[in-house]
């Protein structure tokens, strides 16, 4: 199948960015959406030009480096599917395809397709781990988890930290990464010793680097693991509890 | 997270702690909570000011006694007179206040989050028309309130002579058309708003339970219908002569 492709250019942070159309060419419908990127770029290495700039290691949907605006939708039309884990059996042969990086102050720009997003580091580093000792591994296997509680931090810690859910939301906002890295802590009983502690500092870390939640729910479509807006609900009920909590101990 | 051992200043700085919901203000996550408990508020109030105004369908005598009712009844005589609207006023204004300014200041915010905008055009799954719209819709409905409130409160714009009962004066506003035509417009806005703000304040709160979230749309939705259709009901009948 032959395509269009408008990509975003961009030589650095500070460089003014444009669109530049390339033309893909006798792509496979099986091929993944990176591996024709590879493709494009063979070609334009071919002929002395730069490559086009985009992240990824796994190629298998779960480091989250991948991400990119395809046709203006976060990792491309399909829904719960990764950039590449999107085969180029979802597009038309002929279709035109703009490719655009997040675009989100906490994620600047490092060059074309790629930006930082180490802004959800800072989330993570204000609280998003446990620091009690749980024992060695026998010994945490003593602790019961209800198996409703261990499916639903399950379902939290599905998240990759890819970025799409700021990508996606109208205002910027990080909540549902941080609701999903806070809900997988805080459902499970190793979490609840730090929990309130934790919510309340890992929110003001996000609300330093992004926008506020206006429940649109353009986060939960566009999240490649389908982590689900009611980590968003669970987040807000702890962190007012937390407010209340910690203000009386501190 | 471990506490504080108290020495002599930081009791002082007790005694000068700032009261938990301004403390709670100072985030963007306490300005939603407190935006949707002021707009629990305002449901509350046009819930009432609707069947309220159902009043108009029963003629005059009825309605103008219902205002004198909220002027001078309303838990009079445990009250002075007008104390309980006033009161209730008060509650609005705290209320509109809260709900404006975290409106503004959290727009300004989402507008730094992405101060570049995409450059292709975004093609949206589940943010709605509703959703995307709401400090536009509240805008209308804000300045519909302003004029509602110079119209029938205090007066000014009214075109019915002065010294007419509440009822001819919602008459003679309402046979103007540009003036009906306003009217359906910022309650059309207002049905909007409400349509997102009421799931809305659901999540800001963290009332979330899978066994009943799907009725938190139908809510939205049944409010919304009823309190716009009565609202809308109004200067319609007056257009058609029904109320007259
Ligand atoms: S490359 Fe790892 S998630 Fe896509």
């Amino acid at each position: 199948m032959n395509l269009t492709l408008r990509v975003w250019r961009q030589a650095g942070p500070d460089a003014p960015g444009r669109f530049e159309t390339y033309e893909a060419t006798d792509i496979s419908p099986d091929s993944s959406f990176l591996e024709m990127l590879d493709l494009v770029n063979e070609d334009l290495i071919g002929q002395g030009e730069e490559p086009i700039e985009f992240m990824h290691d796994c190629r298998e949907g779960i480091c989250g480096t991948c991400g990119m605006m395809i046709n203006g939708r976060a990792h491309g039309p399909q829904s719960m599917t990764a950039t590449c884990q999107l085969h180029m059996r979802t597009f038309q042969d002929g279709d035109e395809l703009v490719l655009e990086p997040w675009r989100a102050s906490g994620f600047p720009i490092v060059k074309d397709l790629v930006v930082d997003r180490s802004a959800f580091d800072r989330i993570i580093e204000a609280g998003g781990y446990i620091s009690i000792d749980t024992g060695s591994a026998p010994d945490a296997n003593l602790i019961p988890v209800a198996k409703q509680d261990a499916d639903l931090a399950m379902d939290a810690a599905a998240c990759i930290g890819c970025g799409a859910c700021v990508a996606a939301c109208p205002n910027g906002a990080g909540q549902l990464f941080t609701s999903a890295k806070l809900a997988q802590l805080n459902t499970l009983p190793q979490g609840q010793p730090e929990r309130y502690e934790r919510t309340e500092a890992m929110v003001e870390v996000m609300e330093e680097h992004f926008g506020s939640c206006t429940n649109m729910g353009e986060c939960e479509a566009a999240c490649p693991k389908g982590i689900s807006i009611d980590f968003i609900a669970m987040m807000n009920r702890d962190y007012r509890k937390a407010k209340f909590r910690n203000r009386r101990s501190a | 997270m471990a506490t504080k051992v108290s020495h002599g200043d930081d009791a002082a700085t007790g005694s000068r702690r700032t009261p938990f919901l301004v403390e709670l203000y100072r985030s963007a996550l306490g300005k939603k909570y407190l935006m949707a408990i002021s707009g629990i508020v305002f449901m509350g109030y046009v819930l009432a000011h609707m069947l309220g105004n159902l009043k108009l369908y029963q003629g005059p005598e009825e309605f103008n006694k219902y205002a004198e009712f909220l002027r001078e009844g309303l838990l009079t005589p445990i009250l002075p007179e007008s104390g309980m609207l006033n009161l209730l006023r008060l509650v609005l204004l705290v209320s509109l206040v809260v709900h404006v300014v975290a409106a503004v200041q959290l727009t300004r915010m989402n507008k730094q989050a992405r101060p570049e905008s995409y450059r292709s055009k975004r093609d949206y799954v589940a943010a709605d028309f509703a959703s995307r719209t709401m400090i536009w819709t509240g805008t209308i409905v804000l300045l519909f309130v302003a004029y509602h409130l110079a119209d029938l409160t205090w007066g000014w714009v009214n075109p019915a002579e002065a010294g007419a009962t509440v009822y001819d004066k919602v008459v003679a506003s309402f046979s103007v058309p540009a003036v009906a035509a306003f009217y359906l417009v910022a309650n059309l806005a207002l049905g909007v708003h409400l349509y997102h703000g009421v799931w809305s304040l659901f999540q800001s709160l963290g009332i979330n339970n899978r066994r009943f979230n799907h009725w938190r749309r139908a809510l939205a939705v049944g409010f919304t219908v009823v309190v716009v259709g009565g609202n809308l009901s109004f200067p319609i009948a007056v257009q058609v002569g029904l109320i007259s």
